[in-house]
């Protein structure tokens, strides 16, 4: 599998504060790798880094051979990775419809458009039912789902889910999960960031464990999940 | 019989002077959906769209409609000339900052205009002649059917393009949430251009029908409508478009029955106290949610 996101060293800053200390990480094609760690590590920097939100001050990010740091983000979603924001971050006045829409926005092909809405509907069924509801009356889940079905719109390369599992019941966190691993089976690449260790871990092939802007445990996530550094740590014992 | 005729009469009258206020405040509102900012400059760009609809017909002696269609892409660019170079530079600074810009942007427009076009007030020329239409006792004349014409369809094409196209979902997409439509592909830059286009057109429309209204066109003329329309997009809620349009069509007709009825020297302070009255008891607006700000 070759290498699809690879993150060199960066260092990224909020005004004074340095959030991202020199971090690097690889995704393969094909992969759910997951970026676990407390609140507060740089989990959802290093996501919206990636996306083009926040500029690198240094450090190289190249996807698929090609150089995207310092990128803006309406350009970085066109080179295939697309995100879903922490918090779900739907346009809540706007319908589902209109939603998976402006998830497609960067695309032209309307055959192409109308076969993925349907793919969307047929993963995520109750958005369908909802389609000309104003996003804002959905529930928690659905808003996840919708937020999730926007991004697959753009037909991404690469899928960054950042908390997915955030506000939401268990048997919902499942169901997210169970899906998050079903894009993937359909060839998707997945980095998934989680303060929910165990779910993420449990799904991933890869994981880092991020503290405090720097990278301090990196590899199998089956390994992950059973060593005592990060049972300790993050998994409650 | 007497009263309610008259009555008719200052709702007609209301409704003509409401729509100018309406097709300015559209553009007070839009711009501040977009990038929070109330540009205070929005009248001078009122004004400035007077001018160059008034030197279309004296200087290129086209008739109204070519006149109306040039001010509004010659006012369209200059208004995004304006947010290229005078706001851009500021999108991360505090917002103060480009608020006093805009009130400098706006000083700017107006004694630019003084030393090209003169503070002399120019007189608009007739063009609609002297046609007027008399409904049983009333009076509509072909200046009120102008403005009033020009205003629906201007309101059509505008929410056929922010409901129904692709560009009109960003500008709502970025306009809710910019981040997320970056994330989408929206290039907000563009979208923000588009936007002061837009706006600035409407003005643009506005400054030409009022000239065409009162014949008579100044470079301070933008001051006292550009705060009126401003009350008119406060009152429907600022950053809604529907309000803007509603405030718009209320404040004229206020002021209108202000003027009629009591005396037209209160017409202004009318118009005024709506804006107290509004941000005592109803800040967000007759259309505004009242939600507290977002986290």
């Amino acid at each position: 599998m070759g290498t699809m996101l690879k993150i060199d060293n960066i260092n990224v800053y909020y005004g004074a504060i340095h959030a991202i200390k020199g971090i690097s990480l690889e995704v393969r094609e094909g992969e759910i790798v997951t970026l676990i760690g407390a609140n507060g590590a740089g989990k959802s920097t290093t996501l919206r880094t990636i996306s083009g939100l926040l500029k690198p001050k240094d450090g190289k990010i190249s996807f698929l051979g090609k150089d995207i740091a310092g990128k803006p983000a309406h350009e970085i979603v066109r080179e295939g990775i697309s995100q879903v924001p922490e918090g779900r971050r739907i346009f809540a006045e706007m319908s589902v419809l209109e939603n998976l829409e402006l998830g497609a926005f960067i695309r032209k092909d309307a055959d192409g458009i109308k076969a993925d809405m349907e793919m969307v509907f047929r993963r995520f069924p109750r958005l369908e039912e909802r389609k000309a509801q104003q996003a804002g009356t959905l529930s928690g889940g659905e808003q996840q789902m919708l937020a999730m079905g926007r991004a697959l719109m753009s037909r991404p390369k690469l899928l960054l889910l950042d908390e997915p599992s955030m506000g939401l019941a268990p048997l919902l966190i499942r169901e997210i999960f169970s899906i998050i691993e079903d894009i993937n089976k359909t060839g998707t690449t997945i980095l998934l960031v989680e303060q929910n260790a165990n779910m993420a871990l449990s799904i991933a092939d890869r994981a880092y464990v991020l503290e405090t802007g720097r990278i301090t445990l990196s590899g199998d996530a089956a390994k992950l999940a059973a060593s005592e550094d990060v049972r300790k740590a993050y998994l409650g014992g | 019989m007497e009263f309610s005729q008259q009555l008719m009469q200052q709702l007609i009258n209301g409704i003509s002077l409401g729509s100018i206020y309406a097709l300015i405040a559209l553009g007070y509102t839009m711009i501040y959906g977009i990038i929070k900012l109330i540009n205070f400059a929005h009248g001078d760009i009122y004004m400035v769209g007077a001018y160059i609809g008034f030197f279309a017909i004296t200087q290129a002696n086209v008739s109204i409609f070519p006149a109306l269609l040039i001010s509004m892409v010659v006012t369209g660019l200059l208004g995004m000339l304006v947010e290229k170079l005078a706001y851009k530079p500021l999108r991360h600074a505090p917002r103060i900052s480009i608020l006093i810009t805009a009130i400098g942007v706006s000083f700017f427009l107006e004694y630019a205009s003084m030393y090209f076009v003169s503070p002399t007030p120019r007189t608009f020329p007739e063009v609609m002649g002297n046609v007027a239409f008399h409904v049983g006792d009333l009076v509509i004349n072909g200046q009120q059917l102008l403005i009033l014409g020009i205003t629906v369809v201007l309101m059509v094409i505008l929410t056929y393009i922010v409901q129904r196209t692709k560009l009109g979902k960003a500008m709502r997409a970025a306009s809710f949430d910019t981040e997320t439509a970056q994330l989408m592909g929206v290039n907000a830059d563009q979208v923000i251009s588009f936007t002061f286009i837009i706006g600035s057109a409407l003005a643009a429309v506005a400054g030409v029908l009022v000239g065409v209204y009162y014949n008579s066109i100044d470079p301070l003329m933008g001051i006292m409508p550009g705060l009126k329309a401003f009350v008119a997009a406060v009152l429907g809620g600022i950053g809604i478009l529907p309000g803007a349009v509603v405030g718009g069509l209320v404040l004229g007709v206020i002021e209108a029955l202000v003027s009629g009825f009591i005396s037209s020297t209160f017409r202004d302070a009318a118009a005024f106290a709506i804006l107290i009255l509004v941000l005592l008891f109803k800040p967000s607006g007759l259309f505004g949610k009242n939600t507290n700000e977002k986290v």
